[in-house]
């Protein structure tokens, strides 16, 4: 205890610290602590919760066209710890925008940006409007589907500006479209001019808040406290029950929502964090070019106003004009923001692509949950909706259309798991093959030998034979989910060879060496290989698979119909690549 | 020194200080600025930069005429070449269309004709929807309305749907060929990027 003391007077020897700890602890609080006085200190702590959070965040994001969702996804699903940080970050800055108000409210109703108190009134102002920034710019850091289509519609606001608008925008996204430099930028902002902006103008407000004390709410309750301890445990009390309502947020939300990467070529409902809704709905009631009146000069009159309530608020009356003001506002705010809920509620189509977002949001978080290709998350779901768009009128996955939709008459067999040791187990079953998973609804079932074949065969062969014919003809498809099983069932496969020409097969499929002479149905040298599937649906009329037989299946290379790429974004999508 | 030594030394130096005082705020400026002029140099790039995108756009095939069903809008997306900044990326979504075929009988003659819209909404860039049951765009954001002429029916966009450029002579051969554009958001002309 004596050294601490004695290192305590070195220190203030050479700092004069003790001095300054006095003055901040031993603050005159006229009439007393009180709860009303506690908003001021809980953003603090609010805002230091986000510096703390943000900088961790920082360390495992990476702002770029296709590493900005990947990183955020990396941190929120893998990362130990990860989703509770980016939920800590999230909420608090849903919390924060609330104690804002709060604090704003409190502030007007007290009067308190009387003189001599109106700069300081005026950086709250700015800190206010520096912290609305600062979760505009984290909106679209994810880049995710929510945060592209809210933000573009901000920044078309922006270029709506006259004159200046289209140079801002550009300005802004780092082009003439997003891209790499809208994230980069978005990212600057948001975790380096805005931040460090906001760390001075609190300096500069808690500086002026203590020269010219706190402002006493009257009729004063009681004698005078000093800061330190009566007023700090009522603040510590209070950021405590902030800190609680985040973490109830946090976990009844489940963390924070990441949504399907950001694509331009799929729709999505943009919608701006709930605390801009109102502006938002404000919008529908400006039709065309009066839209900036909605946008930029209502919005713009207003927060004029309310900077200079100092000014209005001299005289009594110009005060209840202000203290009316923000009521207004507020009231108005609430309205709108109802009315914009509602709206959405009742909205169909909306709700339906809603629904559509969240499927392929988990879809392509259970696809990345393997790894992610250096082309970015949005590749990976690109597999899945080219075949709902061009594979699902006939085809479907597992039942769906390959994004967790359904498909209205399938007339194609189902192609989950296509090749794999259980799909031909199960295709290869009579009563299965002709069902409507498989064949049952194409001409195949009709024209084509094979039913009347395993009907015939089926029961003479042996359980274990047919496993090993399934392993033999499901090794060709080197999926790389069975790599390690084909190289251990080595004799398995060779047994499954000599079966397919023992039973027959051979008679019709060819297993090894296709020629057009010898086969009359697909080939299934390579069957379910990536090559092989290229070619079947680059021409399925190509006499090595059905030829002229070829039912309804278009044949999407020859007729251009889709490109190299797609094809093999399809390709390497079923076959789990 | 004293204070009054140094007032009195202004008194009778008044160039002298005069000169230093100017000195001192004129180096601290420049030196702020270099740094300063380089770092907003830089971030003014884009202004100056011509667009990566820029250059005439041309035409895409989306699909046969064909596949297309008579008075139902169909969505496709566009996949292009695109470069940003140091990517070049090859065949990625860069927006999508409707494409709306109609067929007018004139005489005994039928003549096919196919529009294609941009699906981005002509008011703040959102994605327009299509509505089955009522036939209709639909913009989820500001409640847009266009009938499937892509006119605007009821809300807030400034201007019609925008259409897009279809190539005539390969309609004729039965394939639909489109020039995708983006088009400046909240202006009543139609103004291409």
């Amino acid at each position: 205890m004596e050294q601490i003391k004695k290192l305590y007077d070195w220190l203030d020897n050479r700092t004069g610290i003790r001095d300054h700890i006095r003055e901040t602890l031993f603050e005159n609080v006229p009439g007393g602590s009180r709860w009303r006085y506690v908003w001021g200190s809980t953003l603090t702590f609010a805002l230091m919760i986000q510096f703390i959070t943000g900088i961790f965040l920082w360390m495992g994001y990476s702002p770029s066209g296709q590493t900005a969702w990947e990183s955020v996804y990396y941190i929120n699903n893998h990362m130990t710890g990860g989703h509770f940080l980016r939920g800590l970050h999230h909420w608090t800055a849903q919390v924060m925008t609330v104690l804002l108000v709060l604090h704003l409210m409190q502030v007007v109703i007290d009067g308190a940006y009387r003189a001599p108190r109106e700069v300081n009134f005026w950086f709250g102002v700015i800190l206010l409007k520096l912290t609305l920034a600062l979760s505009l710019t984290g909106y679209l850091l994810p880049w995710d589907q929510k945060g592209y289509w809210a933000t573009k519609v901000a920044t078309d606001i922006l270029g709506g500006t006259p004159l200046v608008g289209e140079y801002l925008k550009t300005l802004v996204l780092g082009g003439s479209d997003y891209g790499h430099h809208t994230l980069t930028r978005f990212f600057a902002l948001h975790a380096g001019i805005l931040p460090i902006s906001v760390i001075a103008l609190t300096a500069g407000h808690i500086y002026l808040f203590r020269r010219h004390g706190i402002h006493p709410k009257k009729p004063l309750k009681g004698p005078d406290e000093f800061f330190w301890p009566e007023q700090v445990l009522k603040d510590a009390v209070a950021c405590l029950a902030v800190l609680v309502t985040v973490l109830v947020l946090h976990f009844s939300f489940n963390g924070a929502h990441l949504d399907a990467p950001a694509d331009p070529s799929t729709n999505y409902p943009a919608r701006p964090d709930w605390y801009f809704l109102f502006l938002f709905q404000f919008l529908k009631y400006f039709p065309g070019h009066w839209e900036i009146l909605g946008a930029i000069v209502l919005p713009g009159i207003a927060m004029t106003l309310v900077f200079l309530m100092p000014i209005i608020g001299k005289s009594e009356k110009g005060h209840k004009f202000n203290v009316g003001l923000l009521f207004g506002i507020l009231v108005f705010a609430a309205v709108l923001t109802y009315a914009a809920v509602n709206a959405d509620k009742n909205n169909e189509s909306l709700q339906a692509s809603k629904a559509q977002a969240e499927r392929e949001a988990a879809l392509v978080k259970k696809m990345a949950a393997n790894g992610i290709p250096p082309e970015g998350a949005l590749a990976l779901l690109q597999g899945p909706k080219l075949f709902a768009a061009h594979c699902a009128s006939c085809h479907t996955y597992g039942g769906e259309d390959g994004l967790g939709g359904k498909v209205d008459k399938p007339s194609a067999p189902d192609l989950k798991g296509f090749a794999s040791r259980e799909y031909l187990t199960e295709l290869l079953h009579p009563e299965r093959y002709g069902s409507e998973k498989f064949f049952g609804n194409t001409a195949h079932i009709k024209k084509s030998k094979m039913l009347g074949f395993l009907e015939d065969e089926f029961e003479f062969i042996e359980e274990s034979e047919m496993d090993q014919l399934v392993k033999a003809i499901s090794a060709e498809a080197k999926l790389p989910s069975q790599v390690n099983l084909d190289k251990s069932d080595k004799s398995d496969i060779e047994a499954g060879h000599e079966l397919f020409e023992e039973i027959g097969c051979v008679d019709c499929h060819a297993l090894g060496g296709w020629n057009a002479d010898d086969y009359s149905a697909p080939d299934l040298t390579g069957y379910g290989s990536r090559e092989w599937m290229m070619g079947i649906v680059h021409n399925p009329e190509h006499e090595r698979f059905y030829g002229s037989k070829n039912d309804r299946m278009p044949a999407f290379g020859r007729d251009e119909k889709l490109t190299r790429k797609q094809m093999e974004r399809i390709v390497d999508w079923l076959r789990g690549e | 020194m004293s204070k009054e030594n140094v007032s009195s030394q202004e008194d009778s130096q008044p160039d002298r200080r005069d000169f230093i005082k100017g000195a001192s705020c004129a180096i601290g400026a420049a030196i702020g600025a270099v740094p300063m002029a380089a770092g907003v140099r830089v971030v003014l790039d884009p202004l100056t930069r011509q667009s990566e995108t820029e250059g005439a756009a041309e035409f895409i095939r989306l699909t046969d005429v064909s596949d297309l069903s008579e008075g139902e809008p169909m969505k496709f997306a566009i996949v292009e070449d695109k470069k940003d900044k140091w990517s070049r990326y090859k065949d990625v979504p860069v927006g999508a269309v409707y494409l709306l075929k109609t067929a007018t009988q004139e005489e005994s003659e039928t003549s096919i004709s196919v529009i294609a819209y941009n699906t981005v909404c002509p008011h703040l860039g959102c994605f327009v929807d299509y509505r089955e049951k009522e036939q209709d765009f639909f913009c989820p954001c500001h409640d847009s309305n266009f009938d499937l002429n892509g006119k605007l029916v009821k809300g807030v966009s400034p201007r019609a749907m925008d259409t897009l450029e279809v190539d005539e002579e390969k309609l004729k051969a039965g394939e639909v060929w489109v020039k995708f554009q983006r088009f400046k958001g909240n202006t009543k002309e139609k103004i291409a990027l």
